[in-house]
């Protein structure tokens, strides 16, 4: 009789320290996934920020591509605006990226413009930025995968429908985004 | 990827268990031989405890002293950086810090005990020589060895292998120094070096120990990082265009050492210019595939 009780309680112990483990396996995962998502905003922004600068340099050499330039800060400033959903990010964020790559292509007809040493290192950290902006966004959905995949698969299932775990979205490129700009090195 | 970090962690508690038996037994050996007993025992447990201990701790500064890695000024190699920083977003890794090796041949390899404790270094040949996407693949190659663990195992072996070559050497030495020759004046009662012995069985047992190491820091470990390169990249043609490049450069890595050889990205022709007894020793730690074979793997992707 007390040998049955013992075995119950250990039984009943070691399913309850299982199922924590689940649990805090699930919240780690989630924890990622926002940890990943406000990653893609910091780069983003890094982003953002760069522009002004580059704007600046370009003008010394090229004012009169006002046009360029202009589409650039107007890019920007759109960017800026956007509201904070993922879709209208990225349409912004592409928009962004072609602007930007009308004026790289702008130092193609400025030879001074082109060995600016200030103008190479905006570039080098614009392209950087950009690579840990997608980066970002595979990571992220990287951990969607991964939580997605735990939350519905047994035993996180369990746990994730009494504790409201819910599955999260994929970040998806939209087309224009999703065409890689080439960049000539 | 969780099975292999379990596995790594395995390999090398296994790792520094079997050193520390093998220090133990050599102890033991010599303690009975040269007629101080147990002491050899206990002399071999502190000291390969010890060793043990601080190649935890300090194997990969070791091995980047080692290599005569110096870090990367974040200024002049700001690409160098960036492509860093961008690929540990994409994994979820802490920034490893950076090296850079003063050395004509491109050549890469990481080293440390954990994510958090990491380092990643690569030759300046690496960097003039490959592009942008190429470094990439190559940087992805060495974070993907950071995220399985696989540095924590290959660098415990830079130092606990780089030992045991040292006391077998030492071993082979004492052996000529008074190895069963006739008693001259001055000798103690005993005419031969009972430890001499010592020094035939590690002669056998050295290529044997050698070989054992080489399973536990296997070749597979290559082809998988390269794999998990192009999941962190997702552009497999980079890192096959930076492995052709490395093939076709025959610049010997002469930062590279024998017991740093399998930390490299690319074998670095070790036993050149290292001839004799050890040579063939040295030939058994041939830990990478060859990278026409990890290139074919690659395009398959």
């Amino acid at each position: 009789m007390t040998v049955a009780l013992i075995v119950i309680a250990v039984v009943v112990v070691l399913l309850i320290v299982y199922l924590i483990a689940v649990y805090n396996g699930l919240i780690r995962r989630r924890n990622q996934i926002e940890n990943a998502w406000s990653q893609i905003d910091v780069q983003l922004k890094r982003r953002l920020d760069l522009i002004p600068n580059l704007v600046e340099t370009v003008k010394g050499y090229a004012a009169h591509e006002r046009e360029t330039l202009d589409a650039v800060i107007k890019a920007r400033n759109s960017a800026i605006a956007a509201p904070d959903t993922p879709q209208a990010q990225g349409q912004a964020d592409a928009a962004l990226t072609a602007s930007l790559r009308q004026v790289f292509a702008l130092s193609e007809a400025y030879p001074d413009l082109k060995a600016n040493q200030n103008f190479l290192a905006l570039q080098e950290e614009l392209t950087a930025t950009e690579g840990r902006v997608a980066y970002a966004r595979q990571f992220y959905n990287d951990s969607v995968l991964d939580y997605n995949n735990k939350i519905q698969a047994f035993p996180g299932n369990v746990v994730a429908g009494r504790m409201k775990f819910e599955a999260r979205e994929y970040f998806e490129a939209d087309e224009a985004a999703r065409t890689v700009p080439t960049v000539e090195f | 990827m969780f099975e292999l970090i379990r596995a790594n962690k395995r390999r090398s508690v296994l790792l520094i268990a079997a050193f520390v038996g093998i220090a133990v037994v050599i102890g033991a050996v010599a303690g009975w031989l040269a007629g101080f007993g147990w002491i050899g025992v206990v002399l071999g447990l502190v000291i390969s405890g010890a060793v043990a201990f601080a190649s935890y701790w300090k194997a990969d500064k070791i091995a980047l002293a080692v290599s005569r890695a110096r870090l990367a000024d974040p200024d002049e190699y700001r690409r160098l950086h960036n492509l860093v920083e961008g690929l540990c977003i994409a994994g979820g890794l802490p920034k490893p810090a950076v090296y850079v090796v003063d050395d004509p041949a491109p050549n890469a390899f990481a080293t440390g005990r954990n994510p958090k404790h990491a380092a990643i270094a690569v030759t300046t040949g690496l960097l003039e020589k490959l592009n942008r996407v190429e470094l990439e693949g190559v940087i992805a190659h060495e974070l993907s060895h950071i995220r399985n663990y696989d540095i924590l195992v290959s660098t415990l072996a830079v130092t606990l292998v780089g030992s045991i070559a040292i006391t077998t050497d030492i071993a082979i030495r004492m052996m000529w120094w008074n190895g069963g020759r006739e008693r001259r004046d001055g000798d103690h009662d005993n005419g031969t070096n009972p430890l001499a012995y010592l020094g035939f069985a590690l002669l056998i047992l050295a290529p044997i120990i050698a070989k054992a190491m080489q399973a536990t820091i296997s070749r597979r470990r290559e082809t998988l990082a390269d794999v998990s390169a192009c999941q962190l990249t997702r552009y497999p043609p980079g890192l096959i265009s930076a492995l052709e490049k490395l093939r076709d450069d025959k610049t010997v890595t002469h930062s590279a050492s024998t017991a740093t050889a399998h930390l490299w990205i690319e074998q670095p022709m070790s036993g050149v210019g290292d001839e004799g007894r050890l040579g063939s020793i040295h030939k058994l730690f041939d830990t990478h595939p060859p990278l026409d074979e990890r290139i074919s793997l690659l395009r398959e992707l």
